[in-house]
């Protein structure tokens, strides 16, 4: 059984402190009136993304039509790092912070990275076997992308793995740490090693090697895969607190019910 | 267009693995706000 979600008083956390979003009152207020406009903005850039990249972009000189796989994939495998990447953010969030929502977080956030993970391996297949004539190779990227989602599936297991749920929490949070280790591996992997998968056409610091009419969809998909990414987590977040709540009544009401029978 | 079976195959796992989880997520959002409300009626605000 979990622990009810403690409810921080709002005297002792500072209004600028990361702890005014601990109260779980505060969170279901705040996230109901952002839900909505998450989900919808999603939902919109998504389509428009996956409309243009489908029928509107060009196809590649090389790849043909299958490069418009990298409207999906790309963002899955963004999403993928990413998500695990909140994930660390919120075991430091935890562990140094003691912060009660982080561990709700991290549990919500880890089944839906590790979907993201499977997508993105699963799509790069499917990219895979018309442009490299194989489904799969033990490339480093695709490699440590496949680490990735066995270090999500480990971070679930060891969050369910515990009668106390604190345990859980505290083993999965310093996985996701150590985990983290990856994330560098794979943005890096292209460039230490000789790999199949091709370079980044996006980098942070040089101009992107993508034909601009292929680079807007990619970039309007990526934004709404990510605010959709984030609504699902929200939306997921906003159940788990609400059905912490409701354990805490049933069994506060349960011990009512104890204690009057015991006098 | 060429490759259209791995380009649908891709878009399809796609729309069914994010859908489903915004499905279910908005299902268990709604089954735990009722049961919420059933439970303590200062939760239907």
């Amino acid at each position: 059984m979990d622990a009810p979600v403690s409810v921080a008083p709002a005297a002792e956390a500072s209004p600028r402190s990361l702890h005014r979003f601990a109260n779980p009152g505060r969170f279901l207020r705040l996230s109901g009136r952002v839900l909505p406009w998450l989900a919808g903005i999603a939902l919109v850039l998504t389509l428009v993304g996956l409309y243009w990249g489908l029928f509107v972009a060009p196809a590649d000189w090389q790849q043909g039509d299958a490069v418009r796989i990298m409207y999906v994939h790309v963002p899955a495998a963004w999403l993928a790092s990413a998500g695990y990447f909140s994930l660390a953010v919120c075991a430091v969030l935890s562990l140094v912070w003691r912060h009660p929502l982080a561990d709700l977080a991290a549990a919500e956030i880890g089944p839906v990275g590790a979907a993201f993970a499977a997508l993105c391996l699963a799509t790069g297949s499917i990219w895979g076997k018309p442009m490299w004539g194989a489904w799969w190779v033990w490339d480093a990227r695709l490699t440590s992308v496949l680490v990735l989602f066995f270090l999500y599936l480990g971070h679930i297991a060891l969050i369910r793995a515990f009668d106390d749920p604190q345990r859980g929490y505290r083993a999965a949070a310093i996985l996701a740490l150590i985990g983290a280790v990856d994330l560098p591996v794979i943005k890096f992997s292209v460039d230490w090693w000789n790999t199949l998968h091709q370079p980044d056409s996006i980098t942070l610091t040089g101009a992107p090697s993508m034909y601009i009419g292929m680079l807007y969809p990619l970039a309007i998909c990526a934004l709404g895969f990510s605010l959709g990414f984030a609504a699902i987590v929200v939306a997921r977040m906003r159940a788990a607190v609400m059905e912490r709540r409701i354990r805490g009544l049933l069994m506060a009401r349960a011990q009512e019910h104890t204690g009057m029978e015991a006098a | 267009m060429d490759h259209l079976p791995y380009i649908v195959a891709a878009y399809g796992l796609t729309v069914l693995v994010a859908g489903g989880f915004a499905l279910d997520a908005w299902l268990r959002m709604g089954r735990a706000r009722r049961r919420l409300a059933a439970l303590d009626p200062r939760a239907r605000r």
